[in-house]
């Protein structure tokens, strides 16, 4: 992949080295189902950590993960209890192998033995989330939910995100609250922010995107197939670092669709969050 | 044998306007919500309350009764804002003291254990704070000397919360999946009031559970309140479930100052029983 640059201006050329002719025969997969497998692709050699996925695809991506090529991954019901096996959503599990209110979750976050995937209702370059409020914090045109944990989440252990709906709304240039804590804030905050920062991706419907730039901002890592760079761009608040060939996101293969469509979300709650 | 039975009324009684008040539960899960009722049905206002916070929160913001707000994120969990707190928010209806969720839980154990603050690896970076002037960091003594937040003691002069079972004298016990914090807030506040869905006789604890599901001991309960579905319309698993359609009904109430006045004319205009009671017929009129 050729070094990565800036401020690419829009162009209708598609990406290049797309899959080969020898893709998987799995083109009928949905917009909802490749985010399904992006999201996985997030746990992919994590180890033996709790996956902690929030939002609809991201759980059914720590699940497919589980069941796949991650088979070590910890998993919760959502609740306190860690699930044994690995069950529809919203079915209980038949197996529990373990104990996780809250207190011993919020205490693992310090342990480092987890990936969490939050929502971001704003997201900027550097990697700065936000679900607190929008406008000033002082009196907000908008209370959204408080920073919950996403700043001891983001110091903590790896932070990726996922947003189902990618707008100029929500990738901005600048957060309102920076609740969960992005590249540049951590440099200046010193060692002990940086020590175990880091947000490996950020996921939404129409792509993959990494910090894995020179100055730790925000790139176009992968396109999701049927989305444009154009596209992306006109969908992003700022300045992306769009390499000159980008690849289209993994598509899912025939036994990850079945595990996804027949075990994992038989009744298609994903295309809820993603529509086709 | 002291027995600390009283009412939710004699509970709430021992309050004053502008003492700081932690609210145990999460969220829309277990909380003390026939305590908060009561708490109501007072004029106690000015309050600082501290709390992981749920419909607990949105009732007294709603009410005009929070000065200042100690707090991660207030839900409802099934619907992710909670409506009432976010007005209460968007028209500057009271401080806020936004704190991340673990640093609010080393805050609650610092009180306890009768620190100033307990150092943690959170915050920094973020506009937690910036919006906390009041946060300050602290420097490792030993040769790492990494930087850290030290999280002031969340110390409180009253505590409320809701368990399943408890005895006259205060040992209560949760039979759900998560103790939540109970146990810390009681330990962190100079009185601490529990209300649980029955009171049994200290031998029936350990009946059918097991016993480290006995989490609050008597040292640290000044009153025990038995009131079943005091934790309506939150969960109280195993006992029951959250109310959803009530939830609903609360939720929807925030969308004007007309539907609030409907509410609390309808549900929160009585006691607990014409609560209890209003309940029942909400559901009734439902099927």
């Amino acid at each position: 992949m050729s070094a990565p640059r800036t401020n690419t201006p829009p162009t209708n050329t598609p990406p290049t080295n797309a899959p080969a002719a020898d893709a998987p025969t799995t083109n009928d997969a949905t917009r909802a189902e490749y985010c399904v497998v992006a999201c996985a692709e997030a746990w992919r050699d994590a180890g033996e950590i709790l996956a902690s996925p929030m939002g609809t695809v991201p759980t059914l991506g720590a699940r497919l993960a589980r069941l796949t090529f991650a088979p070590d991954l910890l998993l919760t019901d959502g609740e306190a209890l860690l699930i044994g096996d690995t069950p529809a959503l919203g079915a209980p599990p038949e197996t529990v192998e373990g104990w996780l209110p809250y207190r011993q979750h919020l205490a693992l976050v310090a342990t480092g033995r987890r990936h969490v995937m939050m929502g971001a209702s704003q997201i900027d370059r550097h990697g700065n989330q936000n679900i607190s409020c929008i406008g000033d914090w002082a009196r907000p045109t908008r209370q959204l939910l408080g920073v919950r944990g996403a700043p001891v989440n983001t110091l903590n252990n790896p932070t990726s995100y996922w947003v189902p709906k990618h707008s100029p709304r929500v990738f901005v240039e600048h957060v309102d609250m920076v609740s969960g804590v992005g590249y540049a804030r951590a440099a200046e905050a010193g060692p002990s922010a940086t020590r175990y920062h880091r947000i490996p991706e950020v996921i939404s419907n129409l792509g993959v995107f990494d910090f894995d730039t020179p100055d730790r901002t925000m790139r176009l890592r992968s396109l999701h197939p049927g989305v444009t760079v154009e596209q992306v761009q006109e969908a992003t608040g700022f300045a992306l670092t769009v390499p000159a060939e980008v690849p289209y996101t993994r598509a899912p293969d025939a036994d990850e669709l079945r595990l996804i469509r027949e075990v994992l979300d038989p009744g298609d709650l994903r295309a809820r969050e993603v529509p086709a | 044998m002291s027995d600390k039975t009283m009412s939710a009324e004699e509970a709430v009684g021992r309050l004053r306007s502008g003492m700081t008040v932690g609210i145990g539960g999460w969220g829309s899960r277990r909380k003390p919500m026939a305590l908060v009722r009561a708490l109501l049905r007072t004029d106690v206002t000015d309050l600082t309350v501290v709390s992981y916070g749920g419909p607990d929160v949105g009732l007294l913001a709603a009410a005009g009764r929070i000065r200042k707000l100690v707090a991660a994120f207030a839900t409802l969990d099934s619907i992710p804002l909670e409506p009432h707190f976010t007005a209460a928010r968007q028209r500057g209806a009271f401080e806020l003291e936004e704190l991340d969720e673990a640093m609010f839980m080393w805050g609650l154990t610092a009180a306890a254990q009768r620190l100033p603050f307990l150092p943690v690896r959170a915050a920094l970076g973020s506009d937690v704070m910036k919006v906390n002037p009041r946060l300050r960091t602290v420097t490792s003594p030993y040769d790492d000397g990494e930087e850290f937040v030290a999280v002031p003691a969340l110390r409180l002069d009253a505590a409320l919360v809701h368990l399943n079972r408890a005895d006259i004298r205060g040992n209560a016990q949760y039979l759900g999946p998560d103790p939540y914090f109970d146990d810390l807030f009681c330990q962190a506040a100079d009185t601490a009031y529990v209300s649980c869905e029955q009171i049994v006789d200290t031998a029936d604890l350990l009946k059918d559970a097991a016993p480290q599901s006995l989490l609050i001991k008597r040292a640290f309960v000044t009153g025990v309140v038995e009131t079943p579905g005091g934790a309506h319309f939150t969960s109280c698993t195993p006992d029951y479930d959250r109310d959803e359609p009530f939830q609903r009904a609360y939720a929807q109430s925030a969308r004007d100052p007309e539907a609030w006045r409907a509410f609390t004319d309808r549900f929160l205009s009585g006691d607990e029983p014409a609560y209890q009671a209003a309940v029942t017929a909400f559901h009734e009129e439902r099927t």
